[in-house]
């Protein structure tokens, strides 16, 4: 009888616990400054069409979310180490990458550009024109990968961790060029007067979508459902249209 | 390399011949920079030890503010300031000086070498000051003049007991300098940063290059033993 009843309370407590599984909130990670696609307002909020996105699929899927900020460089890792359950910051779905999470359908994609400053002239087709100049990306980037394949022999290719530290060497002529995303260019640099888009954007990989761990399968059925509304229902434009005036919907 | 063990490597999900040709470019910087900054680092810090005992505050007093300043800061911040902060004065990259402190490179060694210098100083000073008095009273009563007495008495007796500290500072200043990776070199931490970022595995990228530093690290305890045995035979017990 008592060893029914510890089994019976083992049980309850077990069920318990999945039911706890169940409601627990889902973590997403993301990497802030990214903008416009993750950043803080000036009073502390987290914002952004990656964080409005993820609202919105939360709210499809009627669970609750809870938001974690993460550095770029130890993000895969702490999703595997169980810190947040979802990725949802800019991560462009690669072969190395598959290997270790798995992705959803993409939900946006970005070409990557050159950027430089005004008077920089200089054809990023044509190798020879290319020939040790000094290329800033962000370390681990489909841009770096880009680089560093395509290029690597050619140009010299330095890598950061964040974006300031690149601006503030391009600003200062220790780089040429900026190889990095569309929209983060547009935000660190267009902004300003002195800097340009040399060349044309290359659309790079397969999309934007959102990492999970390999187990979590079910789960990301359900995000890709959940995707699937938001692209049909108008909610995905709605938000893309607020902070981008062009497309990149996929 | 050659082709059979570039062969073998090529196998390997990681390590292939590149990463390992990237881990290699990473040694090589960290020692160059390491080696440099400690050499010119050393040959600051004795005159500056020396100033640093003279009676004279007006003397004595710049190099006391320069070793509180750098060692009173953290060596990264000093190397923010050096890097990022020389490339914001305006018009420096019309000058000579931009040939040097556009590369990063120079900038580390730069901080790397005033911050040894700071430490090696103050290391120095405290074997200089420690010189028995009999040992200089002597000198005296031969009639050494200042110059021979330092040349002859207090500064190889001093750097004899300054030994053991300093072996501290090299191996310091090998783990220091893996902050050179922040301003973009491709150092031992740089390299395998790159390779973490791009295979996602952290526990591989950065336990090889523990295990090169650790055998670096060995390398020089190897060495200064080897010193020590030598430079301060005359301390060991005899029937040792």
């Amino acid at each position: 009888m008592k060893k029914l009843l510890i089994a019976a309370g083992c049980i309850l407590a077990m069920m318990a616990g999945m039911a706890q599984a169940q409601d627990r909130p889902l973590r997403i990670a993301f990497d802030v400054p990214y903008e416009p696609f993750e950043y803080k307002t000036p009073d502390g909020e987290l914002t952004g069409f990656e964080v409005e996105l993820a609202r919105a699929m939360c709210e499809e899927m009627g669970r609750e979310c809870e938001f974690v900020i993460q550095a770029w460089d130890g993000i895969i890792p702490g999703l595997l180490a169980r810190k947040y359950d979802l990725i949802m910051s800019s991560m462009s779905i690669t072969e190395d990458r598959a290997k270790r999470v798995l992705f959803s359908e993409p939900y946006y994609i970005t070409p990557g550009a050159w950027f430089g400053k005004m008077k920089t002239k200089v054809d990023v087709t044509d190798m020879s024109a290319m020939e040790g100049k000094v290329v800033g990306v962000q370390r681990g980037t489909t841009m770096d990968n880009y680089v560093t394949e395509n290029m690597s022999d050619v140009v010299d290719i330095k890598r950061y961790t964040t974006a300031d530290d690149m601006v503030l060497d391009l600003e200062s002529d220790r780089l040429d060029l900026t190889f990095v995303d569309y929209p983060v260019g547009e935000e660190y640099f267009l902004s300003e007067d002195n800097y340009k888009v040399v060349g044309e954007p290359v659309k790079l990989g397969k999309g934007v979508a959102v990492a999970m761990r390999k187990r979590d399968t079910e789960l990301a059925e359900k995000i890709n459902a959940a995707l699937k509304t938001l692209k049909n229902d108008g909610t995905y434009d709605t938000i893309m249209d607020k902070y981008f005036d062009y497309n990149i919907k996929m | 390399m050659p082709e059979f063990l570039a062969d073998l490597l090529n196998q390997n999900a990681i390590f292939t011949a590149t990463t390992v040709g990237h881990y290699w470019d990473g040694l090589v910087t960290t020692v160059q920079l390491v080696f440099l900054s400690l050499v010119i680092g050393l040959l600051l810090a004795v005159p500056l030890a020396i100033l640093r005992t003279v009676k004279n505050p007006f003397v004595s007093g710049p190099v006391w503010l320069y070793t509180y300043i750098f060692r009173g800061t953290p060596l990264l911040i000093q190397l923010y300031i050096i890097y990022y902060g020389i490339g914001q004065i305006d018009g420096i990259q019309d000058t000579f000086w931009w040939d040097i402190f556009r590369e990063p490179f120079y900038p580390a060694l730069l901080a790397f070498t005033l911050n040894t210098a700071a430490y090696t100083t103050e290391i120095i000073r405290g074997a200089l000051v420690a010189t028995p008095h009999g040992e200089i009273e002597a000198a005296q009563a031969y009639g050494m003049s200042w110059l021979l007495r330092m040349r002859r008495i207090i500064l190889p007796s001093a750097f004899r007991r300054a030994l053991q500290a300093y072996s501290n500072e090299v191996i310091f200043m090998l783990h220091a300098s893996a902050i050179a990776s922040v301003v973009t070199i491709v150092d031992l931490t740089g390299a395998a940063r790159d390779i973490y970022s791009r295979f996602y595995a952290p526990f591989v990228a950065f336990i090889a290059v523990a295990v090169i530093y650790m055998a670096l690290t060995f390398l020089i305890v190897y060495c200064f033993r080897r010193l020590e045995r030598r430079m301060l035979r005359h301390l060991k017990p005899l029937n040792q």
